[in-house]
């Protein structure tokens, strides 16, 4: 019997609006997820498809212009969304932490390692500088830095990108959060380096027992360290479900499509093949499914009405009029009808 | 067969003022155009309005307070000054002082920094290099010392404080300008004239200088402001316009002398009405430069 | 490092060299200069001895040669009205302008820092209009007139402050405000505008995500990098200060250079004129390359690149 989930999303819904009232971006439409402790989600998808507003969402730190219309976000059984601001800021860091892309950008330039490391034990743990230095240290030493000793009295730029990623890492753990949420953390490291890192996140998971939520565009990531997949477009969740079931057999076109647009070295094909088209403007969507019009199996009823969440069986969903007639519904038979 | 010229035509780019087609009344920041036209409309008419001769006063009316206080009369509206000269006349006056020095100064400066910026930015090289130490050095100095520097060596006259303002500020031009048409240079219409065989001359004045002719406004309604208080600060220190012309700089400082014994009226509304204007000069040339932005970045 | 400071270094001799060939051309464009060079009221006989004194009847370069010879032995020409050397007089009233400016200085950023900070948060709502209606005042408010109407307040309606001279902390708070009053405005738009970038910066972001309250995220995270923009302009805009301080001191009769450079003016004292604009020119220059350099030492990372 499954446990209970650590984190559940509940038709989660954000949009941007613009200052005048008068553009609504649906960044975030209906998302419905849930993660178990010491599982990885990853979550893929083109960049707009929303998965970065997403993991913002989570952890409630939008932008002004961003608001959450919908929708329950469940973590440990609690509802964030009813979080007061000061609660919220304590499940920051301390329960939920992040890391972002760029390991440059994330780290202050005027402080040292030390001090940007240190920062949430002793703002969430109100632990004395002396401690949280030395707690610093361990954790430097837990991310594979060499001689934390000097390092903890460095500056971000004297530091390679990998170490800087790891020491955006070290931070993220440092209040031991049940769950870590990484959003491409590896886009901007070399590949070598890429690796080595992502056996990091493994390492760490285990030693703690963490949920992970990865998310990246690189579907050749997923298969290497993800249990549990979510593919998401303009902004919803397109299919979900097992890693390598999703990979054996995709339920979405969108899915397939990603799948066979990597290259492989046994590949005959002397071009790549690449999904036609753009992806849509989140503030002006089709009344349909987001995916027809570039879709090669779409049919009319695609055009007409978006295609609610099915429940594939096997801990599978996929948002698709194709997957209806694996249901043997009534309806799908009138589907099966209306596409001859 | 096509010739250059209708293949050069083809490819320019979008029209200068058209954004002036989807412009609705309600865009336009009416309180600062208001203000301006009416101080424009005052210089102008400056003879038919002012009740009074503002260079020729009558001694027995010296200090005159305002109508609204004790001792003055309507016949004075704003009161006098300190030769008896009526100061509405004297602020009437000023009005086309002000605004001849300070559109004059502005079209000057913006003439010659908009040239040298079209130079430096399209002829690179070494007419670059020296064209932009010597804006660098000429900014370095702050304007007001070099204007002081130049109006003590040249003596009182206006026309001498037009080409001093103009020497002064055209350095605020060139350095935008020469940005904008590094920019442009490397736009397909450019080459395609360059290709065509046009002579630098020609594509300088035929399709460089069109399009940047919106910068070089903005910039001219932003050194508005600027070039007003100059000149106010210079005729406040004697520098500037020479009497009798009633600049308003010269009538601030007239005032000072007797500000002492409580005067006020010699000095408040000159300098309100240097306000007002530099106001909105600045609001008009935000308003544009927002406005104008989208179309010079052709986004 | 070294080739940073030497590369600024160079920068800043041309531009003084750019300089001094502004100010020697421009005193000869105008006419003869013996007749700035000399006293009102002289004869033909001082105007020929002028003639010979400073080689007018010499070719171009010969002139500028002796110009600059004179300069760099720190020969700035005798004043008449004073009948003293002209870099003694100004020397002499620096001190008080820099006193001036230092304290205008600290008015524009306590007034302007804050209210950029507050304008930056607060962004679209009241603070921030209040923000962009002192700023457009700022600019558009000669410091002469701000000055005037102080005095008419506070000294001849309110009897507060003393409204000229010096000697006496009072004395300094209108003109200091009134100085400061245009870079307040400016101060305040630049700590805006630093302020927003630095909030929309990954780095606040992480700060944000990290849990920590939004008090220490400004702070500290957000604070510091904001800043570092707005004291280099401080640092210039100081320089700029003593030198346009001219109307203010005027106003006030506060006895520094830029009341010398009035008096000049008013005596038609032309090597004071002069003198006062070389002086005020060079610091200028000077105090730039030494933030510039200044500014290589503090960050770290440029010191430790190079």
């Amino acid at each position: 019997m499954p446990s209970a989930p650590l984190l559940e999303l509940e038709n989660l819904s954000t949009h941007y609006v613009s200052a005048q009232g008068t553009r609504v971006v649906r960044a975030v439409d209906e998302v419905s997820l849930r993660i178990h402790a010491g599982e990885t989600l990853g979550i893929v998808g083109e960049s707009g498809s929303g998965k970065s507003t997403l993991a913002l969402t989570i952890l409630r730190v939008l932008p002004p212009a961003a608001h959450i219309v919908s929708g329950r976000m469940m973590f440990e059984g609690e509802d964030l969304l009813t979080k007061s601001d000061e609660e919220m800021r304590q499940v920051r860091g301390r329960r939920i932490a992040m890391i972002l892309q760029d390991p440059m950008a994330s780290l202050n330039p005027l402080f040292t390692i030390g001090n940007q490391v240190a920062e949430p034990i002793r703002v969430h743990e109100g632990a004395p500088r002396a401690a949280a230095w030395s707690r610093a240290r361990e954790l430097l030493r837990s991310v594979r830095i060499p001689s934390p000793e000097t390092r903890v009295k460095q500056y971000p730029h004297e530091m390679s990108g990998g170490r800087r990623q790891r020491i955006v890492g070290a931070i993220g753990m440092s209040c031991e959060p049940r769950l870590l949420i990484a959003d491409e953390p590896t886009t901007s490291l070399d590949l070598t380096i890429q690796a080595q890192y992502l056996k990091l996140l493994r390492d760490l998971q285990r030693t703690h027992g963490l949920a992970l939520i990865f998310i990246t565009h690189n579907l050749g990531i997923v298969a290497k360290m993800c249990d549990q997949l979510a593919v998401m477009y303009a902004g919803r969740v397109v299919e979900s479900g097992p890693v390598s079931r999703i990979f054996n057999a995709p339920a979405h076109p969108y899915t397939e499509a990603l799948l066979n647009s990597i290259p492989r070295m046994s590949d005959d094909r002397q071009r790549l093949t690449a999904i036609d088209g753009q992806p849509p403007d989140l503030a002006k969507l089709p009344a349909g499914c987001a995916f027809a019009p570039r879709c090669p199996r779409a049919f009319d009823r695609c055009l007409q009405a978006a295609p609610p969440e099915l429940a594939l069986g096997d801990g599978r969903t996929a948002r698709c009029w194709l997957a209806a007639p694996a249901l043997g519904t009534a309806a799908a038979a009138d589907l099966r009808r209306e596409a001859v | 067969m096509s010739t250059p010229a209708d293949v050069i035509s083809l490819a320019s780019p979008a029209p200068r003022f058209a954004f002036i087609r989807g412009l609705r009344l309600g865009d336009l920041p009416l309180i600062p155009i208001a203000i301006l036209s009416g101080i424009a409309f005052v210089a102008i008419f400056a003879n038919q309005l002012a009740p009074h001769n503002p260079e020729i006063g009558s001694l027995a009316a010296r200090f005159k307070p305002p109508f609204w206080e004790a001792g003055g009369s309507t016949k004075y509206l704003l009161g006098t000054d300190q030769l008896g000269r009526d100061v509405l006349s004297r602020l009437i006056f000023g009005a086309r002082v002000s605004m001849i020095v300070g559109f004059t100064a502005v079209i000057f400066a913006g003439i010659l920094g908009t040239a040298l910026g079209i130079l430096s930015g399209y002829l690179g090289g070494w007419v670059d290099q020296v064209i932009m130490r010597l804006t660098d050095t000429w900014l370095a100095l702050p304007a007001l010392m070099f204007a002081i520097f130049l109006a003590a060596i040249a003596g009182p006259s206006m026309w001498n404080i037009v080409i001093i303002l103009g020497i002064t500020y055209w350095t605020r031009y060139a350095r935008v300008i020469r940005g904008e048409v590094l920019s442009l240079k490397e736009r397909e219409f450019v080459r395609l004239a360059i290709v065509a065989g046009c002579s630098k001359l020609t594509i300088m004045r035929r399709h460089i200088l069109p399009n940047i002719i919106n910068s070089a406004i903005v910039i001219g309604t932003l050194m508005l402001g600027v070039v007003i208080i100059t000149e106010a600060t210079l005729s406040f220190l004697g520098v500037g316009v020479p009497p009798p012309e009633p600049a308003w700089g010269l009538m601030l400082s007239d005032g000072k002398q007797s500000l002492m014994v409580g005067r006020w009226w010699l000095t408040i509304f000159p300098g309100c009405c240097i306000m007002l204007m530099v106001l909105s000069a600045n609001v008009l040339g935000d308003w544009l430069r927002v406005k104008f932005d989208p179309q010079l970045r052709q986004l | 490092m070294k080739g940073y400071i030497i590369r600024r270094l160079g920068y800043c001799l041309l531009s003084l060299f750019l300089l001094s060939l502004t100010i020697f051309f421009f005193v000869r464009v105008t006419g003869d200069p013996a007749t700035l060079l000399v006293e009102p009221g002289a004869s033909a006989a001082d105007i020929a001895a002028i003639h010979h004194q400073f080689g007018l009847d010499q070719p171009l370069w010969v002139q500028y040669a002796l110009f600059m010879a004179s300069l760099l032995s720190g020969d700035l020409g005798q004043s008449f009205y004073y009948r003293m050397p002209v870099l003694e007089l100004y020397l002499a009233r620096l001190p008080n302008s820099l006193m001036l400016a230092v304290v205008a200085m600290s008015f524009s950023l306590l007034i302007g820092i804050p209210s950029g900070i507050m304008a930056s948060v607060r962004v679209g709502r009241f603070w921030d209009s209040a923000g962009k209606v002192f700023a457009l005042l700022g600019l558009s408010l000669p410091s002469f007139w701000v000055g005037l109407v102080m005095i008419l307040v506070f000294s001849v309606y309110l009897g507060w402050l003393p409204s000229s001279g010096s000697g006496t902390p009072w004395h300094l708070i209108m003109p200091a405000f009134a100085l400061g009053w245009y870079f307040a405005a400016s101060h305040m738009r630049l700590t805006r505008s630093s302020m927003l970038e630095v909030l929309g910066s990954e780095y606040v972001k992480l700060a944000r995500l990290k849990g920590l309250p939004q008090s220490l995220v400004i702070a500290k995270h957000a604070f510091k990098n904001a800043l570092i923009p707005v004291l280099t302009l401080a640092g210039i805009n100081l320089v700029i200060m003593v030198n346009v301080a001219v109307v203010v001191e005027v106003v006030f009769a506060w006895p520094g250079i830029g009341r010398l450079l009035y008096e000049g003016i008013a005596f038609r004292d032309f090597p004071v004129v002069q003198g006062v604009v070389l002086m005020g020119g060079t610091m200028i220059v000077v105090v730039n390359m030494v933030i510039d350099i200044l500014y290589a030492v503090i960050d770290p990372r440029i010191r430790l690149e190079k």
